[in-house]
This record gives structure tokens, C-alpha cells and sequence, in this order.
């Protein structure tokens, strides 16, 4: 691998998070290094997509501190998450259905498109380059992705794991330098889920994004992630790398049950 | 034959007069996904403006410009006083609100700008071209076909916007996952201010057109239910879907009210009237038996 994991460009210290009386999130830290792959795994309602929305801005922690970049984070409005360089994916697809794989993976450039609206409207010099560089790009992600020969077709015809490719690709136009991505592999067939590993891995490695990643599958989440946090009831158990984590006896009564 | 001709063509061109009200619902169900009750009210609320502003001294070319500044502000408020608050709240939390909206609208511009009827005159006569009725003996009112003009402009212009601006495929987004529009950094506030704003100025387009020609009143709320089965048959998503039900439901409208009533007298007896009235719904109700999602609208397929 010719990446190097470096400083820690997110530290969450502190994080709790409550829903009226619920408490989703109880008093959370860890960090993500930079160029990391960084899983969060955990049973179902442990918390881990909220975390993610935390991370991602669209919820706002009652106590605890973001420090993202060296700075810390005041309460901040979720499509600003955009423009600092986080593009995340969800775990139910959230594409834009009436639109072709083309359009959806073209509006994760909107926050980069700077031509004004008459300026679009009339089609003027700056719009068309502006447009035509994107469209650059965008064919650059659907090349890596190889959906080429899905490239007009409306997205809500796609196969599932198709779909799950293109949410990936509209993260990635935007060329975030952290990339969320909300169980990308549930359900998919093992051929898609190695696809989908192989992607990941690519992202992280040609194009240096760091990743953060909620998933279910043991075995891809221990192969491909550099450190493993483990939530359970909205509490951290684990944090440490792959092996460390697998022979924590607490995360093995959580995964396992308290009899074994 | 020529009779005929007559009919049809002043029916397409009120149809346009429809489509201008339909295109107001589709803006906003396409932003927001939400049907907009108070779009009727919004068209009284534009024609009053306009007529408040002269009343109060002010020349038509400057009370049109002002209206839309109200219709500006009054989107603006709206996006930041009633939707801000329920992002991502269910569809029918933002139609229960838009139903409030309707009824605060008719309460507030009556109490601002008078409520008694008067008379909008844009300058534009409503008589035949006499150019068509001497050459072709037939009546084509001028006010009809400047109407249509204007709205054909208005149709065009909005839909090469939708399509191939930035802000365009923005409310795109928007329209379809608020979710994933945030998450790609389409800030829903600026978009949903756009809309209520564009569809302000639709509102006031529609509501000078109606106002002109039968006054303003609050009778122009109700030019939002004629709007209905032009939706219905349009589709709720498409400014083309919009025009093309207008013409659909103007044409066949004026149609059936001349030559319907005597095939229905030969065949049941007794006299027929007033078809036009009921015959745009029975005709929206039979695109709902056989395309509910209208003739240009998504189709949305449910997975169980």
C-alpha cells in the first residue's frame, strides 16, 4: 500500500446525543486519522448511524466536542458538511430517482459549480466550460466505478447493487476528503460485496479520501479497516485495531451474548 | 367546420389560462413534493397587490413591479416562518401547513388591500382581432391569444431553467430526497426561498391574466380547483405536463358544452347546461382510473 496514515483529522471527545428522554449516544470518544479506513460496527440500534450523522452535522451532540481539522466545530447547518469535504452515502439509497446515473453523480459537483443562474440560463461561456469540466469529472468517477454502460439509464430501474454504486459515485464527484459511507454492502451478493471492497479500498488508496464506515459483514469490516470502534446501546466497548477488537471479551458478549 | 375551429381554438387559449395556475402547483410539488393549498390564494393575493398599488397612485408599470416584490417577500416569509420548520417532516405536515397558509392569506390581503371587488385593466382590450374576423369569420378575442403569449413565454422559459440550470437540477434534488440534498450541500433553505418565489411570480402572472378578465375578486382563489384536473391529467411534475393538460381540459371543456347537451337531450331527454362546469373532473377522474400519474408525471414504482 502506498499510503501513509497520518494526523488526526477528526477527534469526537465526549459525544452525547439524546432524543427527547432516548439516549442514542452516551459520552463517545475516537478520532479518524487522516487516509484511514475507520469502521464503526455494533448490533442494531447501537448508535452508529447517528454517530455518522453527528460527524456529518445533521445532528447536533448536547454535549461533547467535534474538532475537526484542528478546529473545533460549532453547531452547524448539515448541507455545510458538503463544502468542508465530507460526501457520505446512506443505508437506505437516497438517490435522486427521477434522475439518470449521469444527473445524480453531476449534482455531488453542485457545491463546486460557481457560474451564476443567468449566467447558466443564457448557457454563457463560463456555464459551458464550467459544465463541461464537470462533466470531465464526472466521467472520470463512472469510469472508476465502471458504470459506464449504465451511464443515462434513471437510477430507480437499477438493480440494488447497482444503486448502492451510484450513491457511491455522487460522494465521490464531489472529491470529498472524507467520505461516510452507511453500510455500503448490506445487502449485496458476495460478488457485489467485492466489488464493492475493491472500490473502497481504490477510494482509499488512489484518491486518499479517509473513510468512515458502518457495517454488518465481520469479515469485510476485519479485512479492509485499519481501526475498528464497537458501539453497543449508544456506548463505546471496543476501539483498537481488527485483532485487538475480535478478542475483546466485551465485544464478544455484545456480538455473542453473555453465555458464551 | 369553421364553428367548430372557433370553439376549439378559444378553448386551447383559456386552457392556457389554466395551465398558468397549474404550472404554480407544479413548481412547488416539484421543490417540495408537497401539494400547495394556498397557490389560489397566493393568485388573489398577486392581483390584489397590483390593484392595492394603484389604487394607492402608483402606475401599472411600477404596481407590477411592487407586486412581485410582495410575492418575493411573501415566499421568503414563508420558507422562513412555516417550511424551515418541518425539513424533513412528512409530506402532509407541509400540506396541512400550506392549507393554514391559504387561510392566513385570505385573511391578511383583504385587511391590507381592500376587499371589495374592482376591475384590473392592463391595457390589453378583450375584443376579436378583426384581421381574422374578416378574413376568416372567426372570433379569436386579442386578450385571449396575448394571454396565451405570455404564458407560453413564462412555460418555456421555466422549463429550460428546471432543466439545464445548476439551480435547476439543485430543485431537482431537492424535490426527490431532501436527506441527499443536504448531504451533497444543497442548502434546502435558499432552494425552497427560490420556488416560493418563482411560483410567486407564476401567481402573479396568473393572477393579472384572471384579474383582467374577471376582475379582482375573491372569487380568484377558486381558479386553483379549475387548476385541479389540469394536474390531474398533466401530471403534478411536469411544467410541460401542465401546459398540455391546460389545453386538454380548455378545449374539451368548451367542446362538450356545445356539443354535448344535444346528443345527452336526444338520448336521455330534458335540457342540458352548464357542462363546462362539471366536465374538466369527470374527464380528471377517468385519467385517474386509467393513468394516475397523468400523462407526463413520474411513475413511481413501490416495492412491497
Amino acid at each position: 500500500m502506498s499510503r501513509a496514515i497520518g494526523e488526526v483529522i477528526l477527534d469526537l471527545q465526549n459525544i452525547s446525543l439524546r432524543f427527547g428522554g432516548v439516549k442514542a449516544l452516551t459520552d463517545i470518544s475516537f478520532d479518524v486519522r487522516e487516509h484511514e479506513i475507520r469502521a464503526i460496527i455494533g448490533p442494531n440500534g447501537a448508535g452508529k448511524s447517528s454517530m455518522l450523522n453527528v460527524i456529518n452535522g445533521v445532528y447536533h451532540p448536547q454535549e461533547g466536542a467535534i474538532i475537526f481539522h484542528g478546529q473545533e466545530r460549532k453547531k452547524m447547518e448539515p448541507h455545510r458538511a458538503a463544502t468542508q469535504g465530507i460526501a457520505r452515502t446512506f443505508q437506505n439509497i437516497a438517490l435522486f430517482k427521477g434522475m439518470t446515473v449521469l444527473d445524480n453523480i453531476m449534482t455531488g459537483r453542485i457545491t463546486r459549480m460557481k457560474a451564476s443562474f443567468i449566467e447558466h440560463a443564457l448557457w454563457l461561456g463560463r456555464a459551458k466550460r464550467e459544465e463541461l469540466e464537470h462533466r470531465k469529472k464526472v466521467e472520470e468517477v463512472i469510469d472508476f466505478l465502471e458504470i459506464q454502460h449504465i451511464r443515462r439509464t434513471p437510477v430507480s430501474r437499477l438493480p440494488y447493487g447497482l444503486q448502492k454504486r451510484v450513491e457511491l459515485g455522487r460522494a465521490l464527484a464531489a472529491e470529498p476528503s472524507m467520505l461516510l459511507l452507511d453500510e455500503p454492502m448490506a445487502g449485496m451478493n458476495v460478488e457485489e460485496k467485492q466489488d464493492m471492497c475493491r472500490f473502497i479500498l481504490d477510494v482509499n488508496d488512489q484518491l486518499g479520501a479517509t473513510i468512515v464506515l458502518i457495517e454488518h459483514d465481520m469479515g469485510v469490516v476485519m479485512d479492509i479497516s485499519d481501526r475498528v470502534v464497537v458501539l453497543d446501546y449508544g456506548k463505546k466497548i471496543g476501539d483498537g485495531v481488527p485483532d485487538e477488537v475480535k478478542n475483546s471479551p466485551e465485544v464478544i458478549k455484545a456480538y455473542l451474548g453473555a453465555g458464551h | 367546420m369553421r364553428f367548430f375551429l372557433e370553439v376549439l381554438i378559444s378553448g386551447l387559449l383559456s386552457g392556457v389560462m389554466y395551465a398558468l395556475v397549474a404550472l404554480g402547483f407544479v413548481l412547488i410539488y416539484k421543490a417540495s413534493g408537497v401539494f400547495n393549498f394556498a397557490q389560489g390564494a397566493m393568485v388573489y393575493l398577486a392581483a390584489l397587490s397590483v390593484v392595492g398599488c394603484m389604487e394607492k397612485g402608483a402606475p401599472l408599470w411600477l404596481a407590477i413591479p411592487l407586486a412581485f416584490v410582495v410575492m418575493t417577500l411573501f415566499g421568503i416569509a414563508t420558507e422562513k416562518f412555516v417550511l424551515r420548520k418541518l425539513v424533513n417532516q412528512p409530506p402532509i405536515a407541509l400540506f396541512m401547513a400550506t392549507i393554514g397558509l391559504a387561510f392566513f392569506i385570505e385573511g391578511l390581503a383583504p385587511m391590507v388591500f381592500g376587499s371589495d371587488p374592482r376591475a384590473l385593466d392592463l391595457g390589453i382590450v378583450d375584443e376579436p382581432i378583426e384581421a381574422i374576423l374578416n378574413n376568416w369569420g372567426m372570433v379569436i378575442s386579442k386578450f385571449d391569444l396575448v394571454a396565451a403569449a405570455i404564458a407560453a413565454l413564462l412555460v418555456t422559459t421555466l422549463a429550460l431553467f428546471f432543466q439545464y440550470t445548476r439551480i435547476g437540477r439543485a430543485l431537482r434534488a431537492v424535490a426527490d430526497d431532501h436527506q441527499a440534498a443536504l448531504s451533497i450541500g444543497i442548502p434546502l433553505q435558499h432552494i425552497w426561498a427560490i420556488v416560493w418565489g418563482v411560483a410567486g411570480f407564476v401567481a402573479l402572472v396568473a393572477g393579472m391574466l384572471w384579474g383582467a378578465r374577471n376582475g379582482v375578486q375573491f372569487a380568484l382563489t377558486f381558479t386553483a380547483l379549475k387548476a385541479l384536473p389540469v394536474l390531474i391529467i398533466g401530471g403534478f411534475t411536469s411544467v410541460p405536463g401542465a401546459i398540455v393538460g391546460g389545453l386538454i381540459i380548455g378545449a374539451s371543456e368548451k367542446l362538450a358544452e356545445i356539443y354535448l347537451p344535444p346528443l345527452m337531450q336526444s338520448a336521455f331527454g330534458g335540457n342540458f347546461g352548464g357542462i363546462e362546469g362539471w366536465f374538466p373532473y369527470v374527464l380528471a377522474l377517468c385519467f385517474l382510473l386509467i393513468r394516475p400519474e397523468g400523462l407526463f408525471g413520474e411513475k413511481h414504482i413501490d416495492r412491497v
